[in-house]
């Protein structure tokens, strides 16, 4: 089947707050409930930025700015549905069902704890692209299992130049798997910006090129991107095959709290991004919309800090259950005899170096 | 003689080299223009341009695959990858291109490519950065692998590998990069390629490490001497793949007695096949069987838990005395 080229971003919420589409049809409470998602992402993001530097989380990748495509791409999935994420998709992980502290232990260095594979959600991997054919194994799974779900993968602008994920789009079209593949371009891969990753104008682009739509939308604009995800969610429970969405969105901090964009990134691009701030757009609309006035806005930014505060002490408390006879536990299902015995070994030694 | 890091050592290393020979190129993830997510190629790009430094797009097996292609056109590319860990994704092209070439084209065709690649434990990294991967490519014929643990050899060994017509895998442990200073000289020089340094003279024990682990078995063995009063020798291998044979024999023969310390998981390691080279070349000379400190068998443990499961000064000093009771 041939599909043409998406030559243009498609936007339905304006950087100012304005309306120059139609939005999705959703009751007023969804319509808050996506703030209050989009808040708490900044917040938990600046305070695992503020854990870190105080020595009391791992290296962590911050999503500002990516809010809104978190939650647009999160937000029309169902039950039965599987959610493929990279590393900074903690919103739509959160969507999801992961729990909050689940990210804290992953990026904490903790053995995971609280993850369980009944929230359909892959635990975060850093290898980029690797995911990608996960995404299509499990998605060709539910097709062989007759079943009407779907799979939403997500990916960085830079890792779409991985073998991988150009293997897994081939198989996803080849199958027809029930794939919706989000590419959150926002316009770095650490120091290296879009333009090198790709001669080609989008990266959708190569959505026709392996015979599935590849489509571009406004990633700060939660409208457009959720639009987008829910009719290509549509079309793979129809078994109508895959589909690639391009966000277009800006990483507003450092690629991790290791990294210093400073060094490699114009000050003025930032300045440029800041007022097409995703969080920033969708306020106004539902302040003008008569939906959140500032004693809500208060409201929901004390429930949603005093959530955060519950998980970090959570976190926090489970540092002396991180045992080492844990990680042997972890290998294998039957732990073999020499595996048994290099854990008494080491259980002894640290015993006798206490 | 100017002090300086493992990163600035290496630095000099690639500079001087590029400098010199006009077919070296260094490419890779963010080696440009940020120089590095070490800064070990910091300021290159800006000195010779994007011509010769340059980021890729992210596509590990490209970068090794056309560093296979220019290598064959007579180049000597030096890709970088940005961790050892992600080396996964080249696999192939490093292990059944690049270190095969030579044989294929029936010794034809040279295959004089560095490819570094930073690793190693300790230092709180996410999944897969620390993987000690060195002895998977012990197993890759053609390949040579070299982990430097000083500032010193690090800039005298890839200068020497630069220099190399086969391929050489740099392994450059995260936790030397600045760890502490050495004078280097700031001119051209060359450490051997395949041969082992004795770090530490000694009569009773030989402690054969490399990496990070040389650091850790000097002051495991300075722990040893001074409360036991014995004589530990400590032989840094420095290449991996191929072992300096006769540097361990050697070292063996005068000692008696050894224990290997290595980073990495224990089954089928670089340990494994030192102690198999003891077995077969001073077995007689044995007091006692060879002991290896390692990590266990287990995949690179979660950060909150590596500083239990790495090799410590402990676990070496506890192999050294057990080894050397009568
Ligand atoms: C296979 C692989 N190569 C390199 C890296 C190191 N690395 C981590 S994130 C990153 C940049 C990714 O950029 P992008 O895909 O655009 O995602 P973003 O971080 O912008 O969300 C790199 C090079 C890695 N994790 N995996
Ligand atoms: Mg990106």
């Amino acid at each position: 089947m041939t599909f043409s080229l998406p030559t243009s971003i498609t936007q339905i919420l304006t950087p100012d707050g304005k309306l120059v589409g139609d939005p999705p049809e959703l009751p007023p409470e969804q319509l808050l409930e996506f703030y209050r998602w989009m808040v708490l992402g900044r917040i938990f993001s600046n305070r695992m930025v503020a854990l870190q530097r105080q020595g009391r989380m791992g290296t962590f990748a911050p999503l500002n700015g990516q809010e809104a495509a978190s939650v647009g791409l999160a937000a029309p999935m169902q039950d039965g549905d599987w959610l493929v994420g990279g590393y900074r998709e903690a919103i739509s992980f959160f969507m999801r069902g992961i729990p909050m502290v689940t990210l804290m232990e992953q990026w904490g260095g903790y053995i995971p704890i609280s993850y369980s594979p009944a929230t359909k959600v892959m635990p975060i991997q850093v290898v980029l692209a690797s995911q990608m054919p996960h995404a299509v194994g499990i998605a060709m799974a539910m097709q062989y299992k007759k079943e009407r779900n779907a799979v939403v993968a997500v990916i960085g602008d830079g890792a779409t130049s991985e073998g991988d994920f150009n293997e897994a789009l081939n198989f996803a079209g080849t199958f027809k798997a029930p794939l919706v593949t989000v590419v959150q371009n926002n316009g770095w891969a650490i120091s290296v910006p879009r333009e090198k990753q790709t001669a080609a104008e989008y990266i959708a682009h190569r959505g026709p090129a392996f015979g599935m739509p590849g489509y571009v939308v406004d990633g700060n604009d939660v409208f457009a991107v959720y639009s987008a995800v829910e009719q290509c969610l549509e079309r793979a429970r129809n078994g109508e095959g895959p589909s690639i969405i391009e966000v277009i969105t800006y990483r507003m901090g450092a690629h991790t709290t290791a990294d210093d964009p400073t060094k490699y990134r114009p000050s003025d691009e930032l300045a440029e991004w800041k007022p097409k701030d995703p969080i920033t757009r969708y306020t106004s609309y539902l302040r003008t919309l008569g939906l959140l006035d500032d004693a809500k806005a208060a409201d929901i930014e004390a429930e949603v800090r005093a959530e955060l505060q519950i998980a970090v002490e959570r976190y926090e408390a489970e540092r002396p259950a991180q045992r080492v006879e844990k990680y042997f536990d972890l290998v294998y299902n039957d732990t073999p005899p020499q595996l048994a015995r290099q854990r008494d070994e080491l259980i002894r030694a640290l015993n006798r170096e206490q | 003689m100017p002090k300086w890091t493992m990163v600035k050592a290496i630095n000099n290393a690639l500079d001087l080299k590029l400098a010199q020979d006009p077919n070296v190129l260094i490419f890779g993830e963010d080696v440009g223009k940020n120089g590095g997510v070490f800064r070990v190629t910091d300021g290159l790009q800006a000195k010779f341009g994007e011509e010769r430094v340059f980021d890729t797009p992210l596509a590990e097996s490209a970068i090794i695959g056309s560093a296979v292609g220019m290598a064959t056109y007579g180049l000597r590319p030096v890709p970088e990858i940005q961790f050892a860990g992600f080396t996964y994704l080249a696999f192939h092209q490093i292990v059944a291109q690049a270190a095969r070439l030579h044989f294929r084209s029936g010794g034809t065709i040279d295959m004089a490519m560095v490819i570094r690649a930073p690793f190693g434990g300790g230092v709180r990294t996410p999944e897969l950065h620390a993987d000690s991967v060195e002895a998977l490519y012990m197993q890759a014929q053609g390949l040579k692998v070299v982990i430097p643990a000083t500032p010193y050899d690090a800039k005298g060994l890839l200068i020497a590998a630069i220099e190399d017509p086969d391929p050489v895998l740099f392994l450059e442990h995260m936790k030397l990069y600045r760890s502490f200073r050495q004078e280097v000289p700031a001119e051209h020089y060359t450490v051997p390629i395949g041969k082992a340094a004795i770090a530490r003279e000694g009569s009773d024990i030989s402690v054969i490490a490399y990496g990070a682990m040389v650091q850790a078995s000097v002051k495991a063995a300075e722990m040893v001497e001074q409360k036991l009063g014995a004589s530990v020798e400590v032989l840094d291998l420095r290449t991996i793949a191929p072992l300096d044979e006769e540097a361990i024999v050697n070292s063996v023969s005068k000692t008696g007695r050894a224990i290997v310390v290595q980073e990495g998981p224990r089954a089928g390691g670089v340990a494994a096949e030192v102690i198999a080279v003891i077995n077969e070349q001073a077995l007689y000379s044995l007091y006692k069987p060879v002991l290896r400190v390692t990590s266990p068998d287990g995949p690179y443990p979660f950060t909150v838990m590596e500083d239990d499961i790495l090799p410590s000064l402990d676990r070496i000093a506890a192999a050294i005395e057990t080894t050397l009771e009568p």
